[in-house]
């Protein structure tokens, strides 16, 4: 796990589609910041963001697949990494 | 082979993509690798094994074409709506589409720039994954392009200076920036291409352009700009993974390739920090509803976004790009240097101009609080009392250009903002001049690529800048005009002052809302209404 | 179009984009239109390309064709990016659906194992050709000129590497998603010889340079001869008793061949029409390609369809010569 706090974030469309995602990224990442900008919404967090599927579908009454995200996403910063089951945002440690 | 009692085994996204992708190209048995894949030696980066290449993305065709068929489908859905509902009349002001102008002539041609560059990576480099990678990335920007007009076809149909697009790209003076810039990256290896625009561009600097901007759209009403901002900045979180992706592979293949990035890091961060100029002087000026302003947007996203990718790049032995500390100076000054320049030259611009009203000075002087009341504002004032006179200051020369950038030099001094920044160096027998050490030293390390630079004051001066038919000799010729001819820009119509310009007057008569906000009493002053259209 | 705001009425001032109305006229234009036209730099070019010192960055003289203007070269099907993605999304949901029904219903596993071997040895192995053939139309897309031709030769690209994958998943459905058959395939398109002298060609085509012999070369007659030999002919043979579930998967291939069939011919006969040494060009071109590929397919179609194959061959060979004529 990286320790490096440098912050990432992930910006997304404001529309009815993203507020069941946005909760969710809420809601799993404790430190997480939302701002509110016109029609988009900017998630803040240090060092670390995970987007998870099952909180999605939780929120979202059906099976979701990650890569819809990519209809709505605006931006982000980090190294990715994705599976079926996570993205993940974040910085690699400085050695 | 397999045995249909045993159900299929069920395949993970990454084994996925990694038998559907991996292990389709192959080592070649009849021709040689070299006559087969030309360009990737020459720049002297070494690339030890092309597998190594990681792929962040993993999007098979089916899934490209499935998700990309969605945005566009919605994307076209909104564009529709605004013309049916003619959404143009909707944004906040006329001056608003002033900026939009300043989009489609300078920021439509780097976007098909683009594809046309991936288009040579998506052929020239050897390895499978990149190869896909930057197809997409081709095929993307081909997307953006061609979004981007059609966002904004429906206000080329009522307002001025949208027309002739393509053809100014090609000619204008100020579109020389963005059209060298593109050039230069595509003309490039594929190596300094990738990073140019993978990396520094995209990465880097992005940010700066879309999402300042497009939030901009959006507080100014322009639903069919910013439906097409943020659709087409979805695709650029997969750009940008792909160039921070492509340093790191550049860089863990061989430390001889090292220093040959860091050069091109330090090259590509200048020259795109001084495309983004533009940018700068649009979001303070040209937004009549502000978002933010370039120095707060510089200190996001750069200082601390960037300072951040920079710290993660540190093992590798990157630093900070060469002059970063000079953005840091300028941040405070370069949106008000170039709508100063923009105000005096505004007959030769593809778009009218207009001086910042109190109030809009007023957020300026909040914005900018060490130097806008020292520097600026009296220049403002000066010009806004000439114009009172009836004696409105313009500027009757043309001029110099920077031989790399080829921004007028309009810089100061990064310690002095008192002192036009002049640098210049010989070559060849030959004086060429720079707005400052950054683009010198990408003259000097090498000469030889842009002695061949096409300057449009230059060439007026050179007397190239007419249109095929017109007698430079005849005793009426006129070169300023006939040059803004060639440049495609109408002549007294599409620059000059916003109050009595064709899309004010316009505006008013069929919106029956003023043109500029912030001075709604300006429009006609001494004018005669504009009938004439086009 | 016009538009009530109050008592008023406003029209708009003009219909279209000053370049295209030069051309079509000062009326509403198309997406396509507006998206294609005159969009590529022609002139002002500020560097000499590093990688070709002796041309422009965009250059007229990287074929040997020459034509007054390079937008005659428009794609009948009008494909935009948009329009072209959104009708790739709708074929690929069909597409899916086909192999969605035939991975449930096994209907590639439960073929005689001769004919899952056959579909490994004859068919799989062509995914290595559409890379090929992605790799030659992404060469098109970069040194071609005009943005009529170039996006889609871009579009075509990109189409090739969603065949290879298409062809992929065919062999996932034999192997039961073991990747088995997708190695298997590899060492045929390598070692076999059936299949070098293909590869040998395919090989060539990497080293053309000439963009639009290229275009002839890869979308005419190289596709022309293997497309209805490998999806019909040979897909027929290997199918007979067996019921449709390889023509289930292997349909897409073709419709999708059918469709941009229509966009080579559409492209090829202005080119042709332009001048006599356009067309002579082309047709020296056709020839010169047409003989190398029908050797190459002779192995072929003899190892996949035995003394049928000579026959089968043949006739794709004489329809692509219908073709030519027509040109």
């Amino acid at each position: 796990m990286s320790t490096n706090q440098q912050p990432v974030f992930i910006a997304l469309q404001a529309n009815n589609d993203t507020l069941p995602i946005i909760e969710a990224i809420q809601s799993d990442n404790p430190l997480a910041v939302v701002h509110e900008y016109p029609a988009m919404v900017k998630i803040d967090a240090p060092g670390r963001l995970v987007i998870k599927r099952t909180s999605i579908e939780e929120r979202i009454g059906r099976a979701f697949d990650l890569r819809e995200i990519q209809i709505n996403l605006i931006s982000l910063s980090g190294e990715l990494d994705e599976t079926e089951d996570e993205i993940t945002l974040q910085w690699r440690d400085i050695p | 082979m397999s045995n249909p009692q045993s159900p299929p085994k069920k395949l993970t996204l990454k084994e996925n993509y990694a038998l559907l992708t991996r292990g389709l190209g192959w080592e070649p048995s009849y021709e040689a690798q070299d006559d087969i894949f030309p360009m990737v030696k020459f720049e002297g980066i070494k690339i030890h094994d092309w597998e190594k290449w990681e792929d962040p993305f993993r999007l098979t065709m089916d899934a490209y074409w499935k998700y990309q068929g969605e945005k566009e489908r919605k994307l076209y859905a909104i564009i529709d709506a605004f013309q049916q509902n003619n959404g143009q009349f909707n944004v906040s002001d006329a001056r608003y589409l002033q900026a939009l102008k300043v989009f489609i002539t300078g920021v439509t041609g780097l976007e098909y720039a683009s594809h046309r560059g991936f288009n040579i990576l998506g052929r020239e480099f050897p390895g499978v994954g990149p190869r896909i990678a930057a197809q997409m990335q081709s095929i993307d920007e081909l997307r953006h392009a061609q979004t981007q007009i059609h966002a904004l076809s429906h206000y080329n149909k009522y307002f001025a200076g949208m027309s002739e697009f393509p053809h100014m790209f090609d000619r204008t003076w100020y579109l020389s920036i963005p059209k060298s810039f593109f050039e230069d990256a595509v003309t490039s290896g594929p190596f300094e291409f990738i990073t140019a625009i993978s990396f520094a561009f995209e990465y880097v600097l992005t940010n700066l352009v879309f999402m300042p901007w497009m939030s901009g759209a959006a507080y100014n009403g322009d639903m069919s700009t910013v439906s097409f901002g943020f659709s087409a900045q979805s695709d650029e979180a997969r750009h940008m993974t792909l160039g921070i992706e492509v340093i790191k592979f550049l860089l863990e293949q061989d430390p001889a390739n090292v220093p040959i990035v860091q050069g091109w890091i330090d090259k590509w961060f200048w020259r795109g920090y001084r495309l983004l100029t533009l940018l700068a002087a649009m979001m303070d000026y040209m937004l009549p509803k502000r978002v933010m302003a370039w120095k707060e947007a510089w200190e996001i996203y750069f200082e601390q976004n960037g300072g951040a990718l920079f710290a993660d790049l540190a093992r590798y032995g990157i630093r900070m790009p060469k002059y970063w500390e000079v953005t840091v100076k300028e941040k405070s000054h370069v949106s008000h240097q170039l709508w100063c320049i923009f105000y005096q030259f505004r007959h030769a611009a593809g778009f009218p101009v207009w001086l910042p009203s109190e109030e809009e000075m007023t957020w300026l002087s909040a914005q900018y609080p060490d130097t806008f009341d020292k520097y600026y504002r009296p220049r403002y004032e000066h010009w806004r009392e000439l114009e009172r006179q009836g004696k409105p200051f313009v500027n009757a020369t043309l001029p110099q250009l920077c031989q790399t950038c080829q921004w007028p030099l309009l810089f100061t001094e990064p310690d002095d903002p008192t002192q036009i920044c002049y640098r210049e160096t010989t070559y060849r027998g030959d004086k060429f001049h720079f707005c400052s050490d950054g683009c010198k030293d990408i003259f000097c390390d090498a000469p030889e690529k842009y002695v061949h630079a096409h300057l449009p004051v230059h060439q007026i001066y050179q007397g190239t800048y007419f249109n095929a038919g017109v007698n430079p000799g005849a005793p009426d010729f006129n070169p300023l005009v006939e040059a803004l001819k060639y440049m495609g820009i109408n002549p007294g119509v599409d620059g000059g002052d916003f109050a009595t310009h064709v899309d004010a007057i316009n505006w008013t008569r069929w919106t029956n809302k003023p043109a500029n906000m912030h001075e709604p009493g300006a429009q006609g002053l001494g004018a005669a209404p504009k009938d004439k259209v086009g | 179009m016009t538009v009530e705001i109050r008592v008023q009425t406003v029209k708009p001032v003009r219909n279209t984009f000053g370049h295209i109305a030069r051309r079509f006229g000062d009326k509403p234009a198309s997406r396509y239109q507006e998206a294609t036209y005159d969009l590529q730099s022609e002139v002002n070019f500020h560097y000499k390309p590093l990688w070709d010192p002796d041309r422009d960055l965009y250059d007229r003289r990287r074929t040997a064709i020459t034509m007054r203007d390079w937008y005659a070269l428009r794609d009948p099907r009008q494909y935009y990016y948009g329009s072209y993605t959104m009708a790739r999304a709708r074929q690929q949901e069909a597409a899916d659906r086909q192999m969605d029904f035939a991975e449930k219903r096994e209907l590639l596993r439960s073929l005689p194992e001769a004919t899952q071997r056959a579909i490994v040895f004859g068919l799989v192995p062509l995914r290595h050709y559409e890379w090929g053939a992605n790799m030659n139309l992404c060469y098109i897309a970069a040194y071609g000129y005009g943005t009529a031709i170039t996006q889609a030769a871009m579009m075509s690209t990109m189409d090739r590497l969603g065949m290879a994958q298409h062809l992929s998943r065919i062999g996932l459905l034999v192997d039961g998603n073991s990747g088995a058959s997708l190695a298997e395939a590899k060492k045929f398109w390598m070692d076999h010889a059936a299949w070098q002298p293909l590869r040998r060609e395919v090989e060539r085509l990497f080293v053309t340079r000439d963009w639009f012999e290229l275009l002839v070369a890869q979308a005419l007659v190289a596709d022309g001869l293997l497309y209805p030999l490998f999806y019909q002919r040979i897909e027929t043979y290997l199918s007979r008793g067996q019921g449709p579930g390889l023509a289930t998967v292997i349909d897409p291939l073709m419709r999708w061949y059918e469709e941009t069939a229509k966009w080579v011919d559409a492209v090829i006969k202005p080119v042709i029409a332009e001048n006599t040494h356009n067309r002579d060009y082309v047709m020296g071109w056709a020839e010169k390609w047409r003989g190398a590929f029908l050797s190459a397919l002779t192995p072929l179609a003899e190892a996949t369809m035995g003394p049928d194959g000579a026959v089968a061959l043949k006739d794709v060979n004489a329809e692509l010569g219908a073709r030519l004529a027509k040109l």
